[in-house]
């Protein structure tokens, strides 16, 4: 079996849909360590990326009021036990773009492998983005993932990005991603992270409300078990007038496991209001109450309520 | 013999008597009302009967078909058939209303369950049972989800709260169907037109009961001695 036949195999076992690498409307990348394995531009996007010593460096532009119903997919990943990937992404959206990407970052046998990510993202006015990342890190917890991501979102554009481990280990996980809001523009930034073993999940996201009318949710869903620990970091500043943040963070901590939460708000114009909510603890006794009054176990109840915050 | 039986149970918290050598019974598919003004101790009686977590009688014994229930924990009296949907349900991240009604029995169709509390199935199933749901919308949901269970005894803890006037026969048709199903209801209430619906009536003052009989008896009772004059005027039944 070929790397990309045994990457696809992986992205199909981590839900991605391997179908749409043949699908000639649908641009893709798929690049294991620093070999590009598969590549494809379609009209009104260009995918330029170039293979360098440690990783894959690319570029990816839509341009002026292309608005795609396809997702763009990513798939990197580390096949090998050892390795490293340094991944360097250049996304520009042009004005009135609007783009899904749906990325996976798969490391099904990782002992040792260390995957970067720089990426910066500039959304022009009126363009919106949604960014789907998934990774699946395999069942040793050998793999230190540090994806960085600096976002500029243009007047009335929009920008969704969602980051997803749930599925085996997580090892370490350092994620810092800091996104800035123009007029108008709204920001929602989703993580959803599982930590077992003595998985470390480290995630600070903050988010800019520098334009009028801005809106930003950081919303953060982690649980951790046995020794695992998790500390998350949620900023948002406040800028302009009319700007709306949030800040929500949820932490379920099971057996030794250790979690914190930093919810940072900042307001330098007194007609922007930023808020935060942090849950961190066990699971909730009066919704283990309510699942175990339907029948399940305390085992059971647990498991349905922590899929469920990750879900 | 009665399917619940509660046998001079007391209940106590530091000073505070909430419960007090209170007796009651419920038979095999029969709907039973709790009668009683805020305060007078339905909900801690409920959590008892359930099980719940810091709620263990001081005093006295819950029997579930002849079986002493009172130190099993939640979920083996659920085991038993014991269920109870709570005054103010709560919230779940992730969990479908279709995953809700399912829990136990993924086989199961839902949607006949929620049009029985009022909810078309199609603009409900996906939804989230989260923050989405309105008070009365959640409530729905839950009596729903109660009757997809089919208990063999189901608390319904002011089932009546949150829910509008005009919905109030969505409720009583999620009772009556529970019922229909064979299971028990105990329904917790401080309004004597909901306690009508119910096989036998008892009405709680100050942790006891102090009537017991036909709903129209107890009703009735229930409006000549509120016991919200109880404060000011000493319980009208001589409890202390």
């Amino acid at each position: 079996m070929d790397a990309l036949e045994q990457l696809m195999q992986a992205f199909g076992n981590t839900g991605g849909d391997r179908a749409v690498l043949a699908d000639s409307s649908t641009a893709h990348l798929v690049a294991d360590g620093h070999t590009i394995l598969s590549s494809r531009a379609i009209e009104g996007v260009e995918v330029e990326a170039q293979e360098t010593p440690s990783g894959i460096s690319a570029t990816v532009r839509v341009r002026q009021g292309v608005r795609l119903t396809n997702p763009v997919h990513l798939c990197f990943g580390v096949l090998h036990k050892k390795g490293t990937q340094n991944i360097s992404m250049d996304v520009r959206l042009e004005k009135n773009a609007s783009v899904s990407f749906i990325a996976h970052c798969i490391f099904p046998d990782a002992e040792q492998v260390i995957h970067t990510m720089d990426a910066v993202i500039a959304i022009e006015d009126g363009a919106e983005m949604h960014y789907s990342e998934t990774h699946f890190h395999g069942l040793h917890g050998g793999v230190e993932a540090i994806p960085k991501a600096v976002v500029s979102v243009g007047k009335n554009g929009g920008y969704l990005g969602e980051f997803t481990l749930v599925t085996g280990r997580v090892g370490r996980l350092a994620i810092d991603y800091d996104v800035e809001a123009q007029e108008n523009a709204v920001v929602e930034l989703t993580a959803r992270v599982f930590g077992h073993g003595n998985d470390t999940i480290q995630i600070k996201e903050k988010v800019v409300l520098a334009g009028e009318n801005a809106r930003g949710l950081i919303k953060t869903r982690v649980a951790v078990e046995d020794e695992a620990s998790a500390e998350i970091t949620g900023i948002t500043e406040g800028n302009a007038a009319g700007a709306r943040g949030h800040v929500d963070c949820m932490e379920i901590v099971k057996d030794n496991g250790v979690a914190s939460a930093i919810p940072i708000v900042r307001v330098t114009n007194s007609l922007a209001k930023v808020t935060h909510e942090a849950a961190i603890g066990s699971v909730d006794k009066r919704q283990m109450e309510t699942l175990m009054l339907h029948g399940l176990t305390p085992e059971e109840a647990v498991d349905v309520i922590v899929k469920g915050i990750l879900r | 013999m009665p399917l619940l039986e509660i046998k001079g149970v007391s209940f106590q918290v530091g000073a505070a008597k909430i419960l007090d050598d209170l007796c009651l019974s419920v038979e095999e598919a029969e709907v039973h009302a709790l009668l009683g003004t805020n305060g007078t101790g339905k909900s801690t009686l409920a959590y008892l009967i359930a099980g719940c977590e810091g709620y263990r009688p001081t005093a006295g014994s819950i029997l579930f078909d002849g079986r002493a229930i009172h130190t099993s924990k939640i979920h083996e009296r659920a085991q038993l058939g014991i269920t109870m949907a709570w005054q103010e349900p709560v919230r779940f991240e992730g969990i479908s209303v279709a995953q809700y009604l399912t829990l136990k029995n993924r086989a199961l169709d839902p949607a006949p369950y929620l049009e029985m509390a009022g909810l078309q199935p199609a603009r409900y199933l996906t939804r989230m049972v989260d923050r989405s749901l309105s008070g009365g919308e959640r409530k729905r949901i839950e009596l729903a989800s109660i009757l997809a269970l089919r208990p063999r005894l189901a608390i319904f803890d002011e089932p009546d709260s949150g829910i509008d006037m005009l919905s109030l026969r969505d409720i009583i048709n999620v009772i009556n169907a529970c019922k229909e199903n064979g299971s028990a209801v105990l329904l917790i209430t401080h309004r004597e037109e909901i306690a009508l619906i119910a096989d036998r009536a008892s009405q709680i003052c100050r942790g006891g009961i102090v009537c017991s009989g036909s709903p129209e008896k107890v009703a009735a009772y229930y409006k000549s001695r509120q016991c919200l004059t109880c404060d000011t005027e000493g319980c009208a039944d001589g409890r202390p």
